[in-house]
């Protein structure tokens, strides 16, 4: 006997979980004990919710109020006053301006967004195949095996147009075709790649957590497009959720019948089970993936063979990416035509991004293909922290590029993005203000790389590292007339001759920087400057004389006692001695410490 | 698992555990949760609602709270909403009045006048 009658959803995506929401539940837990009505409220963890910076956020049903910023010393409040007496708690409402947003569907951050992949995501209780079935779940997997072939399944797929979310956008349609076309191999394989590493990247982690059963209803449909019987999850060790919910996804669904032998009393007959990958981002490509499967070191291997020939233990394979196989059931669904209904010309449908970076509403977000980045940045995202000024924003993590201020307006799909030098990638936006040092973007994503390069072939493994050491000549002051051009002839060289996707890739952050913001480039070499003082070799600190107090706090947490003075002379930075650690800026009381650009020329003389 | 029509089942029962969030229920109870009705047994009430639409399994029914003040003298107040319908509302309700208003309004349709303290607009 259910005496249910409020919902309350805790978003335990990670971001929230970080920000303490696994505390606030245990407190739920505590308070509605203490007042008896345990019986009377469902506390649900969630998947990711989407607004991170707002975490730990929640909803509560029936009436849908959002509350953000929650403590576990919020708790009580909430349940004596909404719980019990049915006065929502205002206080820890979103304040938008001067508005108090009382309901989540009134949150800026959602409205210009088109929920697909992440439809169930933050809404039902990824633990219950129950709550994933309420909302529709496996019906297009039924519709497919009882009404449908695998050809006509396949047509579906292509007319709407979906193409591959992990970053290089191929026609989903035309690997399961080709595996299908197939009819002498009777073993297949179909692989979900959830290996997402790029920096500041967590949309598959989510999608697995917060809608495991969409996933794997996704891979079951491409299984038997493409005449598979077995499947493989492919999730990195770091995601132990995702790994946890989709064993559990795969054990209640075999419990079912909606897994296993004779799926809905028809021939097809489908068995999957989770690999864990060991952190190696080269994994992510698709051959060392299968490598990695076949427990093999995860190298790549050059294609063709490609894997839809040739692929797990030399059968034919389709690999995908969490989001693509999230967007097959609602496909099935609702239509290839309602799907192609969105987005642009050549991409179609919705993609989810991970927002980061230097700006108001991180998060979870899918819009669908063609917004602009503009509207992704400023009214999804909510603009940039303390209104500064935008300077770039990184797209697509280390394989990707930047685009600055003069493509705001650009279209965000796979063509636009490639003709401006950087691609859509898994989805990673890192949004950057202007105190950020586009050189040392550069170096930190080609260091990233250089640490990832499973070293197989010479240009990735040997170029790459070429590359870094002249990144951190340039960016300490060592740079030399023609660096510009030889990381240009590098970074061309490796993306021609690298035998698999990262080596190809890798230079883009290089690229594309060049290519935007060659100046900041010059100045670090020709001026021994960075004007956003990021680059510590290229600034130094001064004392205001007019603004110091000399009341000598910087002088004493000086690490290397290189301030001196008195309070009537004032207090000065001894240049040579300074490591520039920061310390004396950040204690002065009346912010008398500048960051100036460029060499001391104290210490330039050195 | 063999057919459509068995995912159906499954589906139907499992809609139970979405209803309050799904906001598809054919009448609302809204029970005056405000300190002074707390005080002459709103909880009680409220309680009685939903042991009783459990008890009877009714799926398409919702209990929810308000603490906006009206008719104070008459409390517990209890309105009942339903699509295309005038609201009514009930005063001075007790756990036994909730039990016959569950039979008579919410399963019968029949307004149980005795109780009314303002029709609704």
């Amino acid at each position: 006997m259910s005496l249910k009658r409020i919902d309350l959803l805790i978003c335990c995506g990670s971001g929230c979980v970080s920000a303490g929401a696994l505390k606030i539940k245990e407190r739920f837990d505590e308070v509605l004990a203490e007042n008896n009505i345990e019986k009377e409220v469902n506390i649900i963890e969630t998947g990711c919710m989407g607004p991170c910076d707002y975490g730990p956020v929640m909803v509560i049903y029936p009436e849908g109020i959002f509350y953000q910023k929650v403590t576990p010393e919020d708790v009580e409040e909430i349940v004596n006053e909404h719980f019990l007496k049915g006065r929502a708690v205002t206080r820890l409402m979103l304040q938008d301006k001067d508005k108090t947003i009382r309901m989540q569907k009134d949150v800026p951050f959602y409205h210009k967004q088109v929920k697909v992949a992440l439809e169930n995501c933050g809404y039902i209780d990824p633990d219950s195949l129950d709550e994933y079935i309420a909302t529709g779940g496996y019906e297009a997997l039924g519709k497919v095996l009882l009404e449908m072939s695998p050809q006509e399944t396949i047509d579906i797929i292509k007319e709407s147009g979906l193409r591959g979310r992990g970053g290089g956008g191929f026609p989903s349609h035309i690997k399961l075709q080709m595996v299908h076309d197939n009819k002498d191999e009777k073993v297949k394989y179909i692989i979900c790649n959830g290996d997402e590493g790029d920096p500041g990247a967590f949309m598959d982690r989510s999608l697995l957590e917060g809608d495991p059963h969409r996933i794997l209803e996704g891979m079951m449909i491409a299984a038997y497009c493409m005449g598979a019987s077995e499947g493989f999850f492919y999730i990195r060790a770091e995601y132990p959720l995702a790994i946890t919910r989709i064993k559990q996804a795969i054990e209640q669904a075999k419990e079912l019948g909606l897994m296993g032998e004779n799926v809905f009393g028809t021939d097809f007959c489908f068995d999957a089970e989770v690999r864990t990958g060991a952190g190696a981002f080269v994994c992510g490509e698709e051959m060392a993936l299968i490598s990695s499967i076949e427990g093999e070191r995860g190298n790549p291997t050059p294609k063709p063979p490609y894997p839809a020939v040739q692929g797990l233990w030399g059968k034919p394979t389709v690999v995908n990416n969490v989001e693509t196989l999230g967007n097959i059931p609602s496909i099935i669904n609702r239509g290839a035509e309602w799907f192609a209904a969105m987005g642009t010309e050549k991409s179609k449908g919705t993609k989810v991004f991970a927002l980061t970076g230097d700006i108001r509403n991180t998060g979870l977000v899918e819009v669908p293909m063609g917004i602009t980045l503009r509207e992704l940045i400023y009214d999804v995202g909510g603009g940039i922290i303390d209104d500064k000024p935008f300077k770039a924003v990184q797209l697509g993590g280390p394989s990707g590029g930047c685009l600055t201020v003069e493509h705001l307006d650009t279209p965000v799909d796979y063509e636009n993005l490639k003709a401006h030098g950087a691609m859509m990638g898994s989805g990673g936006i890192i949004v950057m203000n202007e105190e950020k040092c586009m050189v040392n973007v550069a170096k930190f994503f080609i260091d990233f790389c250089v640490e990832e390069s499973c070293g197989k072939c010479s240009p990735c493994r040997i170029g790459l590292k070429q590359m870094l050491e002249i990144l951190e000549r340039i960016t300490s002051g060592q740079g030399k007339e023609g660096d510009i051009d030889e990381l240009l002839r590098l970074g061309e060289s490796i993306s021609k001759l690298s035998l698999c996707g990262l080596g190809q890739t890798a230079p883009n952050p290089v690229l594309s920087t060049i290519r935007y913001f060659r100046d900041e480039y010059e100045t670090h070499i020709k001026e021994q400057k960075c004007n956003t003082k990021v680059c510590l070799d290229l600034m130094h600190y001064e004392i205001d004389k007019d603004k110091c107090i000399g009341c000598s706090i910087c002088a004493s947490k000086c690490p290397t006692n290189c301030i001196s003075g008195s309070r009537e002379d004032k207090y000065t930075i001894h240049q040579i001695d300074c490591i520039k650690c920061g310390n004396c800026f950040d204690v002065c009381p009346t912010k008398a410490i500048e960051k100036i650009p460029g060499i001391h020329p104290e210490a330039l003389k050195r | 698992m063999k057919t459509l029509a068995d995912l159906k089942k499954i589906r139907e029962k499992a809609l139970e555990d979405l209803k309050l969030r799904s906001g598809n229920t054919r009448v609302q109870i809204v029970v005056g949760m405000g300190t002074s009705g707390i005080k002459m047994g709103a909880r009680e009430v409220m309680k009685t609602f939903l042991e009783e639409i459990a008890e009877r399994n009714l799926t398409d029914v919702l209990v929810t709270q308000t603490a906006e003040k009206r008719l104070s003298s008459e409390e517990p107040v209890v309105e009942v909403i339903e699509e295309g319908k005038d609201t009514v509302t009930y005063g001075n309700m007790t756990p036994d009045k909730a039990k016959k208003t569950i039979v008579e309004h919410i399963v019968n349709g029949k307004v149980v006048s005795d109780y009314v303290v303002q029709p609704g607009d």
